[in-house]
């Protein structure tokens, strides 16, 4: 002060402010050198997640189309049912030898002599095996098509929807590749003729599982990841959301709760397949519960979700100022009043955070569930979560491990729809969070 | 609740301080928290109709002292409090008294204004709700205006009673605090600094609003502030150190204090 007031003083204060000045450009340097680490650090993170997305994508949104072929199926009577038993015996329809429907259109449509069987055998391999139950399905569901010629969209078998993809290199000589020179031909010839295209694989959405890539689909495994989707929500949210108000705001602070406390936090570390382990041993070999069952799954990623729900809620339950609970409990609320009325609404958007990060990880969880032998090969969709299911990362994991070409593209379309199904879950916490929050 | 004409009242208060009843009387107060002694045997007296002003540096106990008048010193983990405090014939600290019924009659108003965050309206209705004091929408609607008024803010709020609490300005959360309080309709109220957060003008209102108060509620506020003992309140108390060094008239307090640490502390010799 006495500098400003005096010119005199300040003359003198000269030297000891030039040497205060040391370090401003150092200072400086090290604050942009610092940015420029951050901005390096949150590039690098944008790299590895564009690549991720980049190498899915661009590997799965093939398996997105499916190629078909549609050809007029004559419902020959002769063929299905020779002997006129169908009203009798509920059999025929079932056993009936249908590839040969789709045998017979092919050859007429593609104007082979059916003598010649290795031409035909061929031309039916084409055709997907899963042909056979479309049209039983078919014929079941209304016997009256016996008799007359409907037109039939039939899925493309593997490796001939893989070379109309592109996928197959056709100038590798054709006994070095599962599609013959003669079937690119035909199959040229059907896409020309419009009978062969590619349209939108609904298959891979809706089928179960089946070792021929064509009649795959992630149906049963979103089903069984539904399921237990669901019984972690209902089990978890309530027994995380009940332990953390009960450990917060009730319990004592002694030894016994400190031991809890850190057992809790231990746990949200410990590996999942331990998990696995516990599930096998306590709830299908003690408890008798059926294996494979989305139940024993809920059950087990219910455990293991706990803890990070009873953590997060007790970080959101401790945010809460005190002196909204002074204010409560000085106008002669009760503690639960305090806590119901008070407390957890506004804690709640932390809580729903908590919930869903919890559950995203429980999504996107495998090993635990391979214990409790969730990875099997189910082709009907459970009816309910008692009833042999997979789930959405299992299924990822079992086409990784399958040979054919036509897998490789699935398993990444497969990724995509797990990743879809965890986008979705976290557009609706940041929904939620938004309606919590915005109310004030 | 008080029927006297504020007039008399005023007569009462003014005239024959030494005749008032006493609506709450504490005997031999001492609070611990864990080991250590915050108060030793406090006897401290509030007199009813009147505003008593607990004063003192701080740490002295004031604020503790305030808070065993409602239990809120219950809230606080290893806190023990010794002693006898009834409210008229009740012993505040016996078993069988329901703490959520004697917050109910001994209401408390903090130093940072704390309204829920929920509007204007469910703010001042919550007290009314949990206690069952209103029932139907209009008698709610009834004591949310009459609380609204008797804390000064009804014509700064009618118009956005649905509006939140807490985007109300500083000096109206404190009032709306208020009505929050008065609304339960409680025999004391507690205000512990309820200034300090405000600014001159805020303050004014507020002053102007517990003076208003004391005809129907006796009151107990901790301030830090002398000119503000000496406005409001018409006995004070001088804590220091956890002792109770003084009570008395407060215009005896800042005029002829009997305790010469009271004279030293209002002369700004120590504090």
């Amino acid at each position: 002060m006495t500098d400003i007031a005096s010119p005199a003083v300040r003359i003198s204060t000269r030297p000891a402010s030039a040497k205060r000045d040391i370090g401003i450009k150092r200072r400086y340097a090290a604050e942009r050198r610092f940015r420029a680490y951050g901005i390096g650090a949150i590039s690098l993170g944008l790299f590895f997640l564009a690549l991720l997305l980049w190498t899915v994508f661009s590997n799965g949104y093939t398996a997105f189309q499916q190629t078909t072929i549609t050809l007029p199926i004559e419902f020959t009577e002769k063929v299905i049912d020779p002997k006129g038993e169908r009203t009798t015996d509920g059999k025929v329809l079932m056993t009936a030898n249908y590839p040969l429907l789709v045998r017979d259109a092919l050859i007429k449509q593609l104007g082979i002599d059916a003598s010649k069987r290795p031409l035909v055998k061929q031309a039916t391999d084409m055709v997907s095996a899963s042909s056979r139950t479309l049209l039983r399905d078919i014929v079941v569901a209304d016997p009256s098509v016996i008799g007359k010629t409907i037109p039939v969209t039939l899925l493309a078998e593997a490796n001939v929807d893989s070379a109309f993809k592109g996928q197959i290199d056709l100038a590798v000589d054709q006994s070095k590749r599962k599609v013959k020179d003669q079937q690119v031909t035909w199959m040229n010839e059907l896409a020309s003729a419009g009978v062969l295209k590619k349209s939108f694989n609904t298959g891979i959405f809706t089928f179960g599982a089946s070792s021929r890539p064509e009649a795959a689909g992630v149906g049963v495994a979103a089903l069984g990841s539904l399921y237990m989707m669901l019984i972690v929500l209902v089990l978890s949210l309530p027994i995380g959301v009940a332990a953390s108000i009960y450990l917060e705001e009730f319990a004592p602070k002694n030894r016994l709760t400190d031991l809890i406390e850190v057992n809790i936090n231990n746990l949200a570390a410990v590996p999942s397949i331990v998990y696995g382990l516990l599930g096998l041993a306590v709830f299908i070999n003690f408890a008798g519960m059926p294996r494979s069952a989305a139940v024993v799954g809920g059950l087990v990623l219910t455990l293991m979700t706990l803890p990070t729900i009873i953590i997060a809620t007790r970080a959101a339950l401790k945010a809460v100022p005190p002196s909204i609970r002074s204010a409560a409990l000085g106008l002669g609320a009760s503690k639960m009043q305090t806590i119901f009325h008070h407390v957890l609404p506004l804690a709640m958007p932390g809580i729903l955070t908590g919930t869903i990060i919890g559950l995203a990880h429980a999504l996107g969880e495998t090993a635990p569930l391979l214990l409790i032998g969730m990875v099997a090969f189910v082709v009907d969709y459970p009816g309910s979560p008692m009833e042999p299911s997979t789930a959405l990362p299992v299924q990822i994991y079992m086409w990784a491990n399958e040979a054919e070409r036509a897998f490789v593209e699935r398993t990444s379309g497969a990724i995509i729809i797990l990743l879809i199904f965890l986008v979705v879950m976290n557009l609706g916490a940041i929904l939620l969070r938004r309606r919590f929050e915005r109310r004030w | 609740m008080n029927i006297m004409s504020e007039a008399a009242v005023e007569k009462a208060l003014d005239q024959k301080m030494n005749t008032v009843p006493y609506k709450m009387i504490g005997k031999d107060v001492s609070v611990y928290y864990g080991e250590k002694r915050a108060l030793f045997d406090v006897n401290l007296n509030i007199r009813e109709n009147t505003v008593t002003a607990l004063i003192g540096p701080s740490g002295c106990g004031k604020s503790t002292f305030l808070r065993t008048l409602n239990r809120m010193n219950d809230t606080i983990e290893n806190c023990r409090v010794t002693g006898k405090i009834t409210l008229d014939e009740d012993d505040i600290y016996d078993p069988t008294i329901d703490v959520v019924e004697l917050r109910a009659r001994v209401g408390m108003v903090f130093q940072k204004p704390n309204p829920f965050p929920k509007s204007i309206y469910d703010n001042v209705a919550y007290g009314p709700r949990i206690h069952g004091l209103a029932r139907t929408k209009s008698e709610f609607d009834d004591v949310v205006e009459t609380s609204l008024q008797k804390a000064g803010l009804w014509n700064e709020v009618k118009d956005r009673l649905q509006e939140p609490g807490t985007g109300l300005s500083g000096g109206q959360q404190q009032r709306l605090c208020i009505a929050r309080a008065v609304a339960v309709s409680p025999e004391v109220i507690l205000m512990d600094e309820p200034c300090s957060a405000l600014d001159p003008i805020a303050t004014a209102k507020v002053e102007e609003l517990i003076h208003e108060l004391r005809t129907n509620f006796t009151i107990v506020i901790v301030t830090h502030s002398m000119q503000q003992a000496a406005r409001v309140s018409q006995r004070t108390a001088m804590f220091h150190l956890g002792n109770l060094v003084e009570e008395n008239d407060t215009d005896k307090m800042f005029t002829n204090p009997d305790d010469q640490r009271t004279q030293d502390y209002i002369m700004g010799r120590f504090g």
